[in-house]
């Protein structure tokens, strides 16, 4: 069967796009006072950190790098460094 | 050793995404985008069992360039302004079938497809008593097309089409009471969130789902591109805006309020319009500390309307 012009069948099929060479800024997680707060976690508009138990991280294939998280860490625990390609 | 971590790492991030991510990474939203953060919020608090649709917008064309999708679940678009309209369809349709316990259904709009365009759909929707959420993210003027202005656009905020200049001041209308225009429909529910709030959001969408009828909801979402603002600032102007008392934050059951968000700490509007480049004029142009003192009455008048502090 043909599917109908204009569908997607695929959910998600978003994922074959990596936005990650938007970045010009790219979050370190230094992971030294991390307090587990998933703050991080739950402000990323990408919905790209990940982790659990003081150990976070951030897929840089999507991260885009606008530096929410960076700026929202209650325990200023993740740094913004200028990407070098 | 490091094999193993990486092994481990993979499995907690496999595990991670099927629980949390239904509006997938990928999507190209701007970075900073307070749209997307309120969009994938609602969605992963709502769950899989959902079906969506979509107005013309932002959201719409963020989500899904073709050939890709960012959405997990069934999701529908189809013009600007029925949304709402579509989403009653797809109600009858499951309560046709005898399936409408099935999934849960999610209209959804940005300002203008919600307050100007899709409004006689939407005031249909509630008028016929559909059982479905809908959901207004609120970025205060059409940021797809350009920053032109809509019914949602602040008082004395640079739009595109309402420019600051020798002569104005920017958008010369307050922005439209959109919840008590939801709420004289006599709907079960109707609540405001924003960004910065986002367990406050989490909350009401899980409330709103289970009340059966139309329930609507407003989120107000910065927008770095429009509001002229740094991406990494988007949580706290959100704050901002709800601790100034400009946005307040609360809930109404039938028409009455039954909650609202206090303000802990009142901030003065300045903060909140510095940080926004659609606010520079405010500061500039002779004359400007009157048209400051006037919003900061809007603010003081709105914090004693709902009784803020």
């Amino acid at each position: 069967m043909t599917k109908p012009e204009g569908t997607v069948s695929k959910p998600g099929s978003s994922k074959e796009y990596k936005t990650g060479a938007w970045r010009t800024k790219r979050p370190i997680f230094k992971l030294l006072k991390c307090n587990d707060c998933r703050i991080c976690v739950a402000v990323c508009p990408d919905g790209v950190v990940f982790g659990t138990n003081k150990k976070y991280w951030a897929d840089l294939d999507y991260c885009k790098g606008c530096g929410i998280c960076a700026e929202e860490c209650p325990m200023k625990d993740i740094e913004m460094i200028v990407e070098v390609k | 050793m490091a094999k193993d971590e990486l092994t481990v790492e993979k499995k907690i991030k496999e595990k991670e995404e099927i629980v949390e991510s239904l509006l997938t990474p990928g999507h190209k939203a701007c970075s900073g985008c307070g749209l997307a953060l309120a969009a994938r919020t609602v969605m992963n608090t709502a769950g899989k069992d959902i079906i969506v649709t979509a107005a013309t917008g932002c959201l719409e064309v963020f989500s899904t360039s073709y050939p890709h999708s960012a959405w997990k679940m069934p999701w529908i678009h189809s013009l600007f302004e029925n949304s709402a309209a579509v989403a009653a369809g797809i109600e009858v349709a499951l309560k046709a079938l005898g399936r409408e316990k099935e999934a849960k259904i999610i209209a959804q709009g940005g300002d203008g497809a919600t307050a100007d365009i899709g409004i006689g759909c939407l005031s249909g929707m509630f008028e016929r008593g559909h059982n479905i959420l809908y959901v207004c993210y609120d970025n205060e003027a059409y940021m797809n097309t350009g920053v032109q202005r809509s019914s949602l656009t602040p008082f004395e905020a640079w739009t595109s089409t309402s420019p600051s200049g020798k002569v104005s001041w920017g958008n010369p209308t307050e922005k439209k009471n959109m919840p008590a225009i939801a709420a004289a429909h006599g709907i079960p529910y109707v609540a405001t969130a924003s960004v910065a709030y986002l367990k406050d959001l989490e909350k009401k969408v899980k409330k709103a789902l289970d009340i059966v009828g139309p329930k609507y909801l407003q989120i107000h979402a910065p927008c770095p591109l429009g509001w002229a603002h740094e991406p990494y600032d988007t949580i706290k102007v959100a704050k901002l805006a709800v601790q100034t008392g400009l946005i307040p934050l609360y809930e109404m059951e039938n028409g009455v309020i039954t909650s609202v968000r206090k303000i802990a700490k009142k901030a003065p509007v300045e903060e909140y319009l510095k940080l926004q480049g659609r606010f520079r004029h405010l500061f500039k142009k002779p004359g400007f500390e009157k048209e400051l003192e006037r919003i900061q009455a809007m603010a003081d008048a709105t914090i004693k309307k709902f009784n803020l502090m």
